[in-house]
């Protein structure tokens, strides 16, 4: 609007700072525990479907098995290594923060909290595993 | 004319007959995650871990391991829990996005029938494996094949 046009009429003032209704869940830590559960849950799904075909190999051959799990010791596999402990390592966490908040009502007042010790827990457990893994994908 | 119900009235259910399908399945998902957390974290633990992790896993390895019916058990159960965990996690997915009809029988067809198939290859697997088949070169067998 061109500011001549002010005059008495009140000025058109910017929109207020659009916010989601229900900011209890919505953008906060229940909502995030819950994509990442599903989003983990998933990939954790297809790799199993295809890590039992692997296996199966065994049932096959020696070499058709080594063939294939040879594969899982390339530097590229061994990254994707720490992104599946990395996912199957919080939906465990998360999965039990879960059962308590289901059947504890103090955790169900506290599952902000529980979700900041699932992070937490899932950032020692990764120092744990993720050094000692790499060791052994770039090294041996 | 109707009466209205007071606000606070609980809910009236309709009489169920038989078994909650859908409450065993919460429970199972529940109860079954806590076994597969420790079934789960063992197997990653024995596979990553100790020695040289992943690098030392081939044929003789899983051989070695399934030589003792402790880790043939371990693995079977495992594989029990987590598919059935893991179908079902993914049910409740099929439910969440999509509508009822023919795509959602068939999404949940395909996840029933992958999982039963890899419960039954998998089991069949662990059980009938041969650690030392015939006229496989020694070098890629358990060491205990050449006694």
């Amino acid at each position: 609007m061109p500011e001549t046009s002010a005059g008495t009429l009140t000025a058109p003032t910017k929109p207020e700072k659009q916010r989601p209704g229900g900011t209890l869940y919505r953008g906060r830590e229940g909502m995030w525990s819950w994509v990442l559960h599903r989003i983990t849950g998933v990939a954790i799904f297809f790799f199993l479907l295809v890590h039992i075909l692997d296996t199966a190999l065994v049932r096959v051959s020696p070499e058709a098995y080594n063939a294939v799990i040879g594969t899982y010791q390339t530097p590229i596999m061994g990254l994707g290594e720490v992104a599946l402990v990395g996912a199957i390592v919080f939906h465990a966490f998360n999965g039990l923060r879960i059962i308590l908040v289901d059947f504890w009502a103090w955790a169900t007042r506290h599952q902000k909290v529980l979700f900041y010790i699932v992070v937490g827990l899932w950032v020692v457990t990764m120092i744990a595993f993720v050094p000692r893994h790499l060791i052994n994908v770039f090294s041996h | 004319m109707t009466t209205i119900e007071s606000p606070r009235a609980p809910a009236r259910l309709a009489p169920r007959r038989g078994v909650n399908l859908e409450k065993w399945g919460w429970i199972y998902m529940r109860a079954s995650g806590v076994v597969l957390i420790v079934l789960i974290f063992g197997h990653l633990f024995m596979n990553l871990m100790v020695g040289e992790g992943v690098k030392a896993i081939d044929f003789g390895f899983v051989g070695g391991k399934w030589a003792d019916p402790f880790w043939q058990w371990w693995d079977v159960l495992m594989l029990w829990l987590a598919l059935i965990h893991g179908a079902n996690g993914m049910r409740t997915l099929v439910n969440d996005y999509t509508n009822p009809g023919t795509i959602q029988k068939v999404l949940k067809g395909a996840l029933f029938a992958s999982a039963a198939v890899l419960i039954i290859l998998g089991t069949l697997v662990v059980f009938t494996f041969e650690p030392c088949p015939a006229g496989a070169p020694a070098d890629l067998l358990p060491s205990f094949c050449a006694a």
